[in-house]
């Protein structure tokens, strides 16, 4: 089969498995509300809760029907991107994640791009002198970054640059005293677009602390990604031939082993980082940032259970989705992969 | 980091791996240090509530008596907190419980992942599939947000909270197991021990587990590391265990409040526990490995 239809196959597979996890994930989280030990309303309401008012969210929550109509109205309103309402402001689930998503998204990807520079850096410097001081430092770099409860790492951030030295903002995405750029939702663009400068100063100035903290955290990802798949490709047969053909060391590095190790740590990356973002995240409840995680934090503490189920759904999505086109970016960058 | 897959380590005597180990590198080096901290730890968390119960350090939930917010002094070396309890007998108390809670749920894992894994790679077929479809979409899923939403529904308590971490680490195990399980079921010695009449439940405990024992050691101590932090994070979100027991998590989120008025010692001793265990954690799953694989500059990435 021609290289082009293999392709073609492969990504075919690789998409129709996404709708079927994203199904799996959907049906997991309306199997764990029903199979969970205890009643959802005791949950919801607590155990003293009158009689009258139990039936009655009973019957709006759809709880009195069997379970197989709950789960065709929980799957199809899905499908309709209905939500269901927060049990604290009776608001649609769906609009409070359109609202919040934007921040975390803007934090993210500030925070992944820094991530990116910074670790790719430290890895590369180690690799001309393996084992030497700077590769060692690199390693233990990671290690240290990974092993930094992200939200403890955030608290010293906070207490250095915010409250001792005063340089930036405790928290928040904006200062209060102005009005917040409109658009998009994300306000670094939104500001851009406007030309509005003081906007644009007040979101950097927020946005600085999260977005550093972050991105140090994920950087150790980069670095031992880049640094293990360098060292393997240096050690192997096509960097020895290049070698031997008398090429310099700059050139079998930068032509020879560094384009061949950046596509795993591609997919590696891919892989980490959307697992990883999660734990990560806790950072916007450090910062007070009025992101996805910290709607969760808030639902958790009203024990809003629409808008728990809402965001963890959500999420798990954009998760499988990254996923998905990380390999599909792997596939299409790798002239190798053959399905 | 986690959820690797390791390569087969291959059966080596007991004197080779000894000779393998060469405290000069930076692997040695770290796996001494990872069994020194983990070590260290441990012993915390057997002596501490000893010495509460002997009246050597204060109950960490007592201290009405004491002032409140008082920076670390003689009498409270590392401070107290907003209720005036001892912010160092409350971090060591944490060592016993992380520790706790992260062995449980790690066993837990243990239990369920190594047994399914064998099952679904020795039986192939359809049960296979489905049961990889379904860890593999558990797998996807950021750990933090599955024993979140675990959590939520089970409560807080401490059983309650090692279930929750459980199930994030059951398809981490199942993967590895699976794997191997399917590649050892094809090997001719297999084939030639089924032909001599041995049954399924002998080829998985003769073959399987053997080759299988090997990989685990090092994905257990990394998840353990990776288990402290999510039970961190439940608490920080304020899930997880009861508000009686102490936890580093759950003081880090009340801490959190105290913050911008300049109070550090909360925030401070909680977290470096954190810290330091999973550094030593890591330094010990990441020695281990080199050391298993056999090779101490080169490791697998994913």
């Amino acid at each position: 089969m021609s290289r082009r239809n293999e392709l073609l196959r492969y990504l075919g597979a690789r998409l129709a498995l996404a709708p079927l996890m994203l199904w799996l994930i959907a049906s997991l989280v309306f199997l764990l509300l029903r199979v969970a030990p205890g009643d959802p309303i005791d949950a919801l309401l607590g155990p003293k809760a009158p009689a009258a008012v139990r039936a009655a969210l009973r019957q709006q929550l759809g709880l009195d029907q069997p379970l197989t109509v709950q789960y065709g109205h929980f799957i199809s309103n899905l499908l309709h991107g209905d939500l269901g309402l927060s049990q604290a402001s009776q608001e649609p689930v769906a609009g409070i994640i359109r609202q919040s998503l934007p921040a975390s998204l803007e934090l993210g990807v500030t925070a992944l791009l820094l991530a990116a520079v910074v670790g790719l850096a430290v890895g590369f410097s180690g690799i001309a002198r393996p084992e030497g001081k700077l590769d060692l430092a690199g390693r233990l770099y990671g290690i240290g970054t990974y092993a930094l409860p992200p939200f403890w790492a955030a608290m010293l951030v906070q207490l250095v640059f915010a409250v001792w030295l005063g340089w930036l903002p405790v928290g928040g995405r904006f200062p209060p005293s102005l009005l917040p750029p409109t658009g998009t939702g994300f306000y670094l663009l939104d500001s851009l677009r406007a030309g509005n400068w003081s906007q644009l100063q007040g979101t950097v100035r927020h946005l600085t602390l999260p977005a550093a903290t972050l991105g140090l955290l994920l950087s150790g990802i980069f670095d031992n990604a880049l640094r293990l798949n360098l060292r393997r490709a240096l050690a192997s047969d096509y960097v020895e031939a290049a070698r031997s053909r008398g090429l310099g060391e700059a050139r079998v590095v930068l032509r020879h082993a560094l384009p061949n190790a950046l596509l795993p740590v591609l997919t590696i990356t891919g892989i980490t980082v959307a697992s990883l973002i999660g734990g990560a995240l806790l950072i916007e409840v450090t910062f007070s940032w009025p992101g996805i995680a910290f709607r969760l934090q808030e639902a958790i503490s009203q024990r809003d259970y629409p808008v728990v189920q809402g965001i963890v759904v959500v999420v798990a999505a954009l998760v499988v989705m990254v996923t998905v086109l990380v390999d599909l970016l792997v596939a299409l960058l790798d002239p190798r992969i053959r399905f | 980091m986690n959820g690797a897959s390791f390569p087969d380590a291959p059966a080596a005597s007991t004197a080779a791996l000894i000779q393998r180990w060469q405290p000069r590198t930076l692997s040695g080096r770290m796996a001494r240090w990872g069994v020194g901290i983990v070590l260290a730890y441990a012993l915390v968390a057997l002596l501490t509530p000893l010495a509460i119960h002997l009246g050597v350090l204060a109950d960490p939930n007592a201290g009405l008596d004491n002032p409140i917010y008082a920076a670390p002094s003689w009498g409270h070396w590392c401070g107290t907190d907003r209720l005036g309890r001892d912010v160092c007998v409350r971090t060591l108390a944490g060592s016993g419980v992380a520790l706790q809670v992260v062995l449980i749920a790690l066993l837990l894992a243990l239990v369920v992942g190594v047994p399914l894994g064998m099952l679904s790679g020795y039986l192939g077929g359809w049960v296979d599939r489905l049961l990889v479809l379904l860890m593999d979409t558990l797998y996807t899923l950021p750990v933090l947000l599955l024993s979140v939403v675990l959590a939520f529904l089970l409560g807080r308590g401490l059983p309650n909270a090692a279930a929750a971490l459980c199930v994030v680490y059951v398809p981490q195990y199942f993967r590895v197991v699976r794997n191997q399980s399917a590649q050892v079921k094809a090997e001719l010695f297999v084939e030639a021990a089924r032909s001599l009449g041995a049954g399924p439940i002998w080829i998985l405990r003769r073959y399987l587990l053997r080759n299988v024992i090997t990989s685990v050691p090092v994905l257990l101590t990394l998840n353990a590391a990776d288990a402290v932090l999510v039970l961190g994070g439940l608490g920080f979100l304020g899930l997880g265990l009861p508000e009686t027991i102490p936890e580093w998590g759950s003081d880090l989120q009340q801490a959190l409040t105290a913050l911008p008025t300049g109070i550090w010692w909360t925030a401070l001793y909680p977290g470096l526990a954190m810290f330091v265990l999973v550094l030593g954690l890591s330094f010990l799953g990441e020695g281990l490995e080199s050391w298993l694989s056999g090779n101490d500059t080169e490791r697998n990435a994913l």
